[in-house]
């Protein structure tokens, strides 16, 4: 297997971009990954893109090709395929070049992920997603992501005695790191009472609990590490990868406060290197919802079970905690393109490890974790970067 | 110059209040007002419509002016929500003050700024001497599907303005618009109720038209937000005008008076018509008004106003503010009935 680094990144601004089109989007970050990476197109052997709703929400489906097509790959005819996991499909997109490169069919792969959730309706977005859920046990019978993590959320306040507090302390963070990227779609501040005292969603969840639904897009140049080293590339090496799934239904789990597919994806990811949490400097992790970001932290193993919700009220997960978790305000207040999500976790850990996050910048970073997945973390993959 | 003759308005005698909604969709109450900045919204009664409404506002127009029938020689009615699909209003109107059989009239559909495209139209006749006076009604009885955001504003009620070039009681000093194709609100042939675009409603359609053509209202006019004694804008909401206001430079002593949505509603396209007559109903010679209308993938249009001293020659009893003081509350089945949202029996 051969080593492989990230060589160029690209990111918009997430939020609500009604002036952009999806092909724009993924055009963009495109050509800004491409640039950053130093390559023509010439050099491209493939393209993976991730996208969850164009289908439901723009009645575009071929997403690939379609990229392809405006980021000038089609009179090369560079393959193009898109991933699609709900929420995972960035990450997954990543590892689908990863693997593709890893393997020594290509060199060179452009990975993007684009989404636009804010040209239809709220309602109509909040079906799309809900299609991340099983439409036969969930969804047809009226449950809806926010409904079924407030179920996650109850079982482990019952369990562990994880209080509203703690909850709102993850939002809380992850808006004051927003505060400090401009890319964000809430660069801005807000306490934990405000997050407390936000319109209830779903009981326990309230508004500022839950992620948005963002357009928006990144994107990654991956290249052999050996070819990277020829180009005289700043790389930064993806030392670790791993995928999990799990059952697509919660109720056909054991615990309902738990998401192991996320543990299993980490530890296969840490298996692949060698490496363990003492080592992460920093992670981003799937904080759809508050609730998510304190379980995905017990998962990967970075607290003990019913740790985690206290460690980051206490501030070990903030920016000079014990460990940054999400530094680019997560999906929370970053914002969540679905299909660009998992990219953008990357995009932040390469920006981290160059020294380039400018005011959320942690000095000295070396190595980072990026902990994507879709639905009720069905799908969850892994990744593991360092600096070379 | 054309300017206003006179004014009238007139809003329906019941409301329903913002909690009473929000209980019957198990929604927060309080926090859907608060939200809004809409406390209460106006009800049409059972025999209420466009053409009512417009009536009534135009009498009182004409009674204040003490014109008759013979002195108008155009109407044009602006709404979203004319009874008839096939069968005019602006007629029904000008037979009901005896203004018929020489006159012209129109009906306009502009989305919440027919109204004031009815007053560009009837400037332009005057302008050009083909009327001596002509009339722009501005009425909605507005539709909210029920359970969604719009059912908490969605209210009726309107004005009408006579305009003409003699004993004017405002001079309309400059007008311009603001026109793009933005779709941020429709409703299709047939369907009984609109659809909105949500968020996009505010900063790509409401804010930037509004904006753009309150701003180049000013500059066309050589004025600041200081020169001003109020500012009435479009009101889909009791927010949306605030924000817009202050962003432009006025400030709240500016925008009450004309600020009508948190206790009446939308009233669409006579929520311009109903705050510029509050504002009328007090307003002193030499007082100077910002207009701005905005109708949803219509635009905005801007109007520069100074009032004359003739506005004290006036009778402006039956203020607004004495309709508003008026209204008594329902409960959401008596309006659920009032606005035909009950299947009768033997009805489809």
């Amino acid at each position: 297997m051969r080593d492989v680094s990230v060589i160029g990144i690209g990111i918009t601004k997430f939020g609500e971009l009604w002036e952009k089109s999806l092909r724009e989007l993924g055009l963009e970050t495109g050509l800004a990954a491409i640039s950053d990476a130093g390559i023509t197109s010439k050099d491209i052997d493939a393209l993976y893109i991730g996208n969850m709703a164009a289908g439901s929400t723009l009645q575009q489906e071929h997403v690939s090709a379609l990229i392809a097509d405006y980021c000038g790959l089609t009179n090369l005819n560079v393959p193009a395929t898109r991933v699609e996991a709900a929420s995972a499909s960035g990450g997954l997109a990543i590892r689908q070049g990863y693997m593709a490169i890893a393997g020594g069919f290509i060199d060179v792969a452009v990975v993007g992920g684009a989404e636009k959730m804010t040209d239809v309706s709220d309602s109509e977005s909040s079906y799309t997603v809900s299609m991340g859920s099983d439409e036969q046990w969930e969804s047809q019978a009226g449950a809806t992501f926010a409904s079924l993590h407030a179920m996650i959320a109850q079982s482990h306040m019952d369990e562990y005695g994880t209080s509203r507090e703690e909850l709102s302390a993850v939002s809380e963070k992850n808006h004051y790191h927003a505060s400090l990227n401009p890319m964000a779609q809430f660069p801005f501040q807000v306490s934990g009472e405000d997050v407390s005292n936000s319109g209830m969603v779903s009981s326990p969840l309230r508004m500022l609990d839950c992620a948005p639904n963002s357009d928006g897009a990144a994107a990654v140049v991956l290249c052999a590490t050996d070819k990277a080293k020829k180009l005289k590339k700043e790389s930064i090496r993806i030392i670790g990868s791993g995928q999990a799934s799990d059952t697509l239904s919660l109720h056909h789990r054991k615990y309902l406060n738990r998401l192991p597919a996320i543990g299993i994806a980490a530890k296969r990811a840490f298996k692949s290197c060698g490496k363990k949490t003492k080592d992460l400097d920093l992670v981003e992790v799937h904080d759809n919802f508050t609730i998510t970001e304190i379980i995905a932290l017990e998962e990967i193993g970075i607290f003990k079970r019913g740790k985690a919700a206290s460690m980051g009220f206490k501030g070990e997960t903030r920016l000079g905690g014990k460990i940054a978790v999400n530094t680019s305000g997560g999906l929370k207040a970053r914002g969540h393109a679905p299909g660009a999500t998992g990219i953008a976790q990357v995009v932040e850990i390469v920006q981290q490890l160059r020294g380039e996050a400018g005011k959320r910048q942690i000095k000295g970073a070396k190595i980072g974790l990026a902990e994507n997945h879709g639905g009720t973390a069905a799908t969850a993959v892994v990744h593991i970067l360092e600096a070379d | 110059m054309s300017g206003i003759v006179s004014y009238g308005a007139y809003i329906p005698c019941h409301k329903i209040e913002t909690g009473e909604i929000a209980s019957v969709w198990g929604a927060d109450g309080s926090a859907w007002a608060k939200n809004l900045n809409v406390y209460s919204k106006s009800v049409p009664g059972p025999d209420e419509d466009v053409i009512t409404i417009s009536v009534e506002a135009t009498r009182q127009a004409m009674k204040r002016a003490k014109l008759n029938g013979d002195n108008i020689g155009a109407i044009y009615t602006g709404s979203e929500s004319h009874p008839y699909a096939v069968k005019p209003t602006s007629t029904i109107v000008a037979q009901a003050i005896r203004a018929t059989p020489h006159l012209t009239a129109a009906d306009f559909e502009f989305a919440c700024k027919a109204g004031t495209a009815a007053i560009q139209a009837c400037m332009g006749m005057v302008a050009d001497k083909q009327v001596e006076n002509g009339i722009a009604i501005g009425v909605d009885t507005s539709q909210g599907a029920p359970g969604d955001a719009l059912e908490y504003s969605a209210s009726a009620g309107g004005g009408a303005l006579i305009i003409g070039s003699k004993k004017v009681i405002a001079d309309i000093n400059h007008t311009t618009s603001y026109t793009t194709d933005t779709p941020d609100f429709w409703r299709r042939e047939g369907q009984k109720y609109p659809r909105h675009g949500g968020r996009f409603t505010g900063k790509p359609a409401f804010f930037k038209h509004v904006m753009s053509c309150g701003l180049k209202t000013m500059k066309m006019a050589g004025t600041e937000a200081k020169d001003y004694d109020y500012i009435v804008t479009h009101q889909p909401n009791g927010k949306f005008p605030i924000r817009a206001a202050k962003a432009l430079g006025f400030t709240a002593e500016q925008f009450e008076t004309g600020l009508l949505t948190p206790r009446i509603g939308n009233t669409y396209s006579g929520a311009i018509f109903l705050g510029l007559a509050a504002i009328l109903d007090i307003a002193k010679p030499g007082d100077r008004i910002l207009a701005v209308a905005y109708g949803s993938g219509a635009g905005s249009d801007g109007f520069d106003i100074t009032v004359t001293e003739n506005i004290e020659k006036m009778d402006r009893s039956e203020t607004v503010e004495d309709m508003i003081s008026r209204m008594k509350i329902l409960n959401y089945a008596t309006y659920a009935k009032y606005r035909g949202k009950l299947r009768m029996g033997g009805s489809n």
